[in-house]
């Protein structure tokens, strides 16, 4: 899959291999600690930051963190079972 | 008033499977609509993955509707949650910008159904502010939401059954195909919300 900067796809194919192993041989077993992908994860997202500012992306409306707060949508109470 | 839609769908792989191929779900052949697909931000808390995801789609609209919605592309933000103790994935997404022509939120529940079956719980809430044409644009929006439902599920299938692949399969039609998929539909939150309280008044008054 391509990243949003064309300049940054490698980047994050490398750090999506580094994260898929990870989620799946560390994490979902119980191993919490990710620092084995943070190096490479730091390099690609200052790429993508870049490239996201370059296009005028809003950073404030990306920030905005809605699952698990109360602004999170709730389905009709009648469909809760 | 935002127009609820839900469904649910069972995937034939274990919940471990469906939360590793989730990462992994770009690109399939269903996805041609995907641009890309990158992480915002990612931490671990509390023993739960918390991740963050900016994709980009193109903008598939009726030409009617070009007049409001004239963008080639659209921004998404995904929020996720995955908990492994309860095996528990859940995805929250939303469209960025253009929220006012129609905004698109988007919630799924991946909870484990036994050892080789996960079950997604879609809830989608559509909604419109263009004044005289809200109703037309949201019945547009749910329309697309329905159609796009069968397409995710055939494309997470077709790439969990290639991360996956089972010895028989291909023999098995039930492999591929979700096992239920069940729909429902309610036309305004508001509207059942307002049936329920009338049905109350209704019942108090019969008491009387």
């Amino acid at each position: 899959m391509n990243s949003i900067g064309e300049e940054c796809t490698e980047l994050k194919k490398k750090y999506d291999d580094c994260f898929n192993t990870w989620f799946s041989e560390k994490f979902l077993k119980g191993d919490n600690d990710d620092t084995i992908c943070s190096g490479i994860f730091k390099i690609y997202q200052e790429c993508v930051k870049n490239a996201m500012k370059e296009q005028n992306i809003d950073f404030k409306e990306i920030d905005k963190d809605v699952l698990g707060t109360e602004n999170e949508f709730k389905a009709p109470t009648d469909n809760s079972s | 008033m935002a127009r609820y839609y839900e469904n649910s769908s069972t995937f034939n792989f274990s919940w471990d499977q469906v939360a590793s191929g989730y990462w992994k779900r770009y690109p399939n052949p269903q996805s041609t609509h995907v641009l890309s697909e990158d992480t915002w931000s990612r931490q671990v808390k509390d023993g739960c993955l918390y991740t963050k995801r900016l994709l980009t789609k193109t903008n598939r609209v009726p030409k009617w509707g070009e007049r409001f919605f004239n963008a080639k592309s659209v921004k998404i933000i995904e929020e996720s949650i995955v908990d492994p103790k309860n095996k528990i994935l859940v995805t929250y997404t939303r469209n960025l910008g253009y929220t006012k022509v129609m905004s698109v939120v988007e919630r799924v529940e991946y909870r484990s159904a036994g050892p080789a079956q996960t079950v997604a719980r879609r809830s989608a809430w559509i909604d419109s502010q263009v004044f005289g044409f809200s109703r037309a644009i949201r019945a547009f929006g749910v329309d697309r939401f329905r159609k796009n439902c069968n397409q995710m599920v055939n494309g997470f299938n077709h790439v969990l059954n290639s991360m996956f692949p089972r010895q028989g399969a291909g023999v098995n039609s039930m492999a591929t195909a979700p096992v239920a998929h069940t729909f429902k539909e309610m036309r305004d939150a508001a509207a059942a919300a307002t049936d329920r309280a009338k049905a109350n008044v209704l019942s108090s008054v019969n008491r009387t």
